[in-house]
């Protein structure tokens, strides 16, 4: 008994500490999960999140009987399968590429660009996009099409400009990322094996092939997974500012969470918005899980869990 | 003695990575160049790299009769420090019990902040919960939502504190009688400095960056906006205007700042970001390890 108290005594200190962090993480992360069961429920204010009568499946049998339903989750995994290809190709060759700069300046001043546009809030690279967009007055429409010889085009209403608008304004903010976790992977490679590379002759083509890539594997399998398991989830403020959300160009620009919150704050359809999300945090569970699973097999280290 | 000449590999490599820093940095150039072009000119040419007449008007307007613009300044920069803070010491008092080896039930608490890493309710519920709460329009709507402890931060920091502080230090201090707050206060957080420092800047560009819990919650306040709010809201006004054909166009339009002037605002608000840059990039390619946040 002494001693059980005298356990205590020692550690609660610690429990305490960790007691504020706890609290917030239940409030703002545990009570949404439970709160998932909206998803069946015809929310009321009234009543509250828990409070609302049960509503059966009635709001997925909405949600499903709508086209936009097959419009999201098809945006959504299409334009992240491109995202992942883009992101891991180019990120992979920047990363060789820089850490074969000419010096070290240009090393560095490389390494810079490529992460400073990750950095920007969503709502500032939608308008460096709109100085290049605009309608009236960006610089494509006034300067950069008249002098090719073409027509002006109306971008924030053509949703079949978008796809390729997305996929570079992605790759433009996000490659640095990776490709910065590539250049440590490619840093970490013994420095002997492309000397002795080089005493036998090999061109630089055949040291990439034969000595950066395959050290790179781990990495690159463990990204890929992970990003595979993030499929279900998409960069709302890119799919939200960007576009700026012009309804014109929903059917290239929608996917799951753009749709949430349009269900959620501009159309009130909370049993739709809930049953998208819900649909969206289980099937993203199962693919986060799954990708960790297949991680976990292929690489112990690398494994989140 | 002849100089080597460059490869052909090296003129390729670091002639597309000049090519990509270009694209990245003229952007940004435009964005400043919109900002300081006179309006008439902007309205004229459109965006220019090179505008025919220049002007500092957007910024005079920004400093003279900005009131709204300046007071969202202050909103970010307050929320920004609060935020940041508030963060750090939460996660750094999380990830302190995490990182001592001994504790009872060490490990279940570990899967209680990873967790949340794995699997979330998604904005629905959590909107519902926040409004229920009452942190609409208030400044805590700013501050609470989503960004106060991340699962991430404190598995960093945990992983920082087992990994770079012996455990002969603890062990030491508590022969001399010194309680777990003291030992918290005087070697966890002095020697946890880097990895504190390098997650204090994640989350106040976090902070900084945000626009969607304002777009949430702050629905009547407008004078609660941050920086980002203001931009954004200035967005949706431009859609607004361009779809509908009622008496409220001239409303809105009226209230809307000129085009030189939303460039300027947005410089500004890239400007902080620049000037931490060389120090947040001295930091962030140590924050940036796959295995860092493991149990």
């Amino acid at each position: 008994m002494n001693s059980k108290v005298k356990k205590l005594k020692r550690y609660l200190p610690l429990y305490l500490m960790f007691l504020p962090g706890a609290i917030y993480l239940l409030i703002n992360n545990y009570v949404p999960m439970a709160g998932l069961v909206v998803a069946f429920k015809q929310y009321k204010v009234k009543s509250g999140l828990f409070g609302s009568p049960w509503n059966g499946l009635k709001n997925f049998e909405f949600l499903f009987a709508t086209p936009d339903a097959w419009v999201i989750t098809r945006n959504t995994i299409l334009y992240n399968l491109v995202f992942i290809v883009l992101n891991t190709v180019l990120g992979i060759m920047f990363a060789i590429f820089i850490c074969d700069a000419l010096s070290k300046k240009l090393k560095k001043v490389y390494q810079s660009a490529i992460l400073f546009p990750y950095l920007m809030s969503a709502v500032i690279v939608g308008y460096i996009v709109f100085a290049f967009c605009s309608q009236t007055n960006g610089i494509v429409n006034n300067t950069i099409l008249p002098a090719l010889g073409l027509d002006p085009v109306n971008w924030y209403s053509e949703p079949k400009y978008w796809p390729f608008i997305l996929s570079f304004v992605n790759t433009w903010k996000g490659v640095g990322y990776g490709c910065l976790i590539y250049i440590s992977s490619i840093n970490g490679i013994d420095p002997s094996l492309y000397e002795a590379a080089s005493l036998d002759g090999a061109s630089k083509w055949q040291q990439i092939r034969n000595i950066t890539l395959p050290s790179i594997v781990p990495t690159f399998v463990t990204l890929t997974l992970m990003n595979i398991g993030r499929i279900f989830y998409s960069d709302f403020g890119l799919f939200y500012q960007v576009p700026r959300n012009s309804g014109m160009i929903y059917s290239t620009t929608n996917v799951i969470d753009t749709y949430v919150y349009r269900g959620l704050m501009e159309q009130s359809n909370i049993g739709m918005s809930a049953a998208a999300g819900f649909y969206q945090s289980i099937v993203g569970f199962i693919l986060v899980l799954a990708a960790n699973m297949v991680v976990r097999k292929f690489s112990r280290e690398n494994a989140l869990f | 003695m002849k100089e080597k000449p460059f490869s052909k590999y090296q003129i390729l490599s670091n002639g597309i990575m000049i090519l990509w820093t270009l694209l990245i940095v003229l952007p940004f150039i435009l964005l400043f160049m919109s900002s300081i072009t006179d309006e008439n000119t902007l309205v004229a040419n459109g965006y220019s790299f090179l505008p025919e007449k220049f002007s500092g008007a957007a910024y005079g307007y920004i400093l003279k009769s900005g009131a709204k613009i300046l007071k969202a300044y202050g909103i970010s920069i307050l929320v920004t420090a609060v935020g940041t803070l508030v963060n750090v010491l939460l996660s750094a008092l999380m990830a302190y019990p995490l990182s001592v080896r001994n504790l009872p039930g060490r490990k279940a608490l570990n899967f209680f902040v990873f967790f949340t890493m794995l699997f979330n309710g998604g904005i629905v519920p959590s909107y519902l919960m926040w409004t229920s709460f009452g942190i609409k329009d208030t400044i805590f709507a700013q501050l609470l939502p989503n960004f106060l402890v991340s699962a991430w931060n404190v598995m960093m920091i945990r992983t920082f504190f087992t990994t770079s502080i012996p455990e002969s230090l603890y062990e030491a201090a508590e022969i001399d009688g010194a309680t777990q707050l003291q030992i918290f206060k005087s070697i966890v957080i002095p020697l946890g400095k880097p990895i504190l420092v390098t997650m204090g800047t994640f989350a106040g560009l976090t902070y900084w960056n945000d626009w969607t819990n304002g777009l949430y919650y702050l629905v009547k306040r407008q004078n609660l906006y941050n920086v980002q709010n203001l931009l954004n809201q200035m967005v949706s006004n431009i859609q607004y205007l361009a779809t509908s054909s009622n008496s409220n166009v001239t409303a809105a339009s009226s209230a809307l700042p000129s085009t030189a002037i939303q460039m300027a605002i947005a410089f500004v608000a890239i400007l902080p970001i620049m000037l931490i840059f060389p120090f947040f990039q001295k930091y962030y390619s140590k924050g940036l390890t796959l295995g860092g946040v493991k149990g």
